[in-house]
């Protein structure tokens, strides 16, 4: 056979592996052990982002004349919840937000407590997993002050968001939740809003209260808060993933 | 297979034209640093396209500056059920709305049946709707596709293919208008002229590895919220965040014409001989039509 017959055939052959593979992506992206190898760059991606501008590096902040006229509220708009809608209407003066698990001192916090407390203002962008992102003003107490008045014990490793929005159709065992690590909990601009655009935060944006996690995207950041959980692992809390939307397939790292 | 004898079908696949008769030069043309990371390349963009595109029907439309002005977008993909009749498809671009049905806005699913997304499941990678899918194998391949060229650019600057093979020296520039008369007649160069890129092929590949492909990463990057905490020049550059993002879909498309332009060039310019140049790195060179002649 001449040279170039054969080199004629390797091509027939690379064409015919190539249709196959492109044919065959959709049953190879439902296979666990595919969605496995695909998953394994996000710790990549968070070690490399974090080497390049270290823990402490801030997410930019914006004026007052950034802010999007319209800020668009996105998942739960009114959590379908009995006991959230009986706070809502004596306007949370019965909520209270727990913080327990791995800490010293478990706390019972009123709104008025938080606002008590040092506050820090921020305009910051908050960027959808979708892709669309608006600019808002956010003002709350410092999530690091509220943990450190718990006292984290040696062994927490991460907070647990625990919310009051039902995701399944009223189902009160599909609450959302979400978990971030230390480092992002104890980072500055981490704070739990109890005010947008100088108003109390509204029920659609996560009333009365909603964690803002400004370097990663929105869905990390819980709204209308429940309690606070330190756990030095995420395994046993849903289907294990860290999260509601984790456990829809989505990175529990959520800085890209 | 092959119809005629065995010796024409090898004289053609080698010199991409009827044989002149004397057995070409086979030169050593693409290295195997090349070579790999061409093919790497091609699945990489191929899935990161696929993949892009379906991230990018999560939210089908694009915005400038830093914010999403929903009311206003650049460009967006929607669709809309008429007063009767079925739905449409419909595509806005500044503000210009076209009827794209079955391919942008509104395409249809194996059953025929009517599926509003902005791109169709066969350009989407996984082809259902799945933002979580797509972000995995986008993300995956993302990191194939920078350690990928990393290794070529590295390999470039070390063994100097990027200034030997792909800079176009000052007598190529000079002549840049009959080379492009000669590109667009389709007359490509033979002998001596053949062992090199010509300067069109050079500024070409030039500007896509250095230009569009690191701008892509670039663009990529401002997208997201802890690289603008680490880089907060990205948005500077780029002008903000969903600028950041409609640049990042243009280029991706400026690709995708690059690889048609490619592609087409490969083929119309003997695609036998280039494709074997791309897997074994050897390349037939046609004696030059003076000294066959």
């Amino acid at each position: 056979m001449p040279p170039n017959d054969l080199h004629r055939r390797k091509l027939f052959a690379g064409a015919a592996l190539g249709t196959l593979l492109l044919g065959g992506c959709d049953r190879l992206a439902e296979d666990p052990g595919v969605q496995r190898v695909l998953a394994s760059v996000e710790g990549l991606t968070r070690r490399v982002q974090r080497l390049l501008g270290g823990a402490r590096a801030l997410a930019p902040e914006y004026s007052e004349a950034d802010l999007s006229p319209v800020f668009k509220a996105n998942g739960t708009l009114d959590p379908d919840d009995e006991d959230y809608q009986d706070m809502a209407a004596k306007h949370f003066v019965d909520w209270r937000l727990e913080v327990t698990g791995l800490v010293e001192q478990p706390l019972r916090l009123s709104l008025d407590d938080l606002r008590a407390m040092p506050s820090r203002t921020q305009i910051t962008r908050h960027d959808c997993v979708e892709g669309w992102s608006c600019i808002g003003k956010w003002k709350g107490a410092v999530l690091g002050d509220v943990l450190r008045q718990a006292g984290p014990r040696a062994d927490a490793r991460y907070v647990v968001f625990r919310c009051a929005d039902p995701m399944d159709n009223g189902n009160p065992d599909s609450k959302y939740y979400e978990s971030i690590g230390m480092e992002e909990a104890f980072h500055p601009q981490t704070i739990l809003a109890y005010e947008m655009n100088d108003t109390p935060l509204p029920v659609a944006h996560g009333a009365p209260l909603r964690v803002r996690v400004e370097r990663q995207l929105g869905y990390k950041m819980a709204k209308y808060l429940m309690r606070i959980e330190l756990v030095d692992s995420y395994a046993d809390i849903g289907s294990g993933n860290g999260g509601y939307w984790e456990d829809q397939g989505y990175a529990w790292y959520a800085g890209i | 297979m092959t119809a005629g004898p065995p010796e024409t079908i090898a004289a053609r696949t080698d010199t991409g034209s009827v044989s002149t008769g004397r057995a070409p030069a086979l030169i050593y043309r693409h290295s195997v640093v090349v070579r790999v990371t061409h093919w790497i390349n091609v699945l990489c963009l191929t899935i990161l396209l696929m993949s892009g595109l379906q991230i990018f029907n999560a939210h089908p439309a694009l915005y400038w500056g830093n914010i999403s002005d929903f009311a206003h977008p650049a460009v967006a993909m929607t669709a809309v059920q008429p007063q009767n009749g079925p739905p449409r498809g419909i595509t806005t671009v500044f503000g210009h709305s076209f009827d794209t049905t079955g391919v942008l806005g509104l395409s249809h699913d194996a059953a025929g049946q009517p599926w509003e997304r902005g791109f169709p499941a066969w350009a989407t990678l996984p082809g259902e709707q799945s933002l979580a899918g797509g972000r995995l194998w986008h993300f995956f391949f993302a990191w194939l596709f920078v350690i990928n060229g990393s290794i070529y650019l590295l390999a470039g600057v070390l063994r100097g293919h990027l200034w030997r093979d792909l800079l176009p020296n000052r007598d190529q520039f000079r002549h840049i208008g009959r080379t492009t008369l000669d590109h667009l007649l389709f007359r490509f160069p033979k002998g001596e002229e053949a062992r090199r890129y010509n300067v069109l092929q050079k500024l070409a590949y030039l500007a896509v590895i250095v230009g569009f492909l690191p701008f892509m990463l670039l663009t990529g990057l401002s997208m997201s919220p802890r690289m603008d905490a680490v880089w907060p020049q990205l948005l500077a550059l780029f002008g903000g965040r969903q600028s950041a993002r409609t640049i990042h879909f243009i280029l991706a498309w400026s690709l995708v014409a690059f690889v048609l332009v490619h592609v087409f060039m490969v083929l119309v310019s003997g695609v036998g001989n280039n494709l074997r140049s791309m897997v074994t790195g050897r390349y037939a060179i046609e004696e030059s039509r003076d000294a066959a002649e």
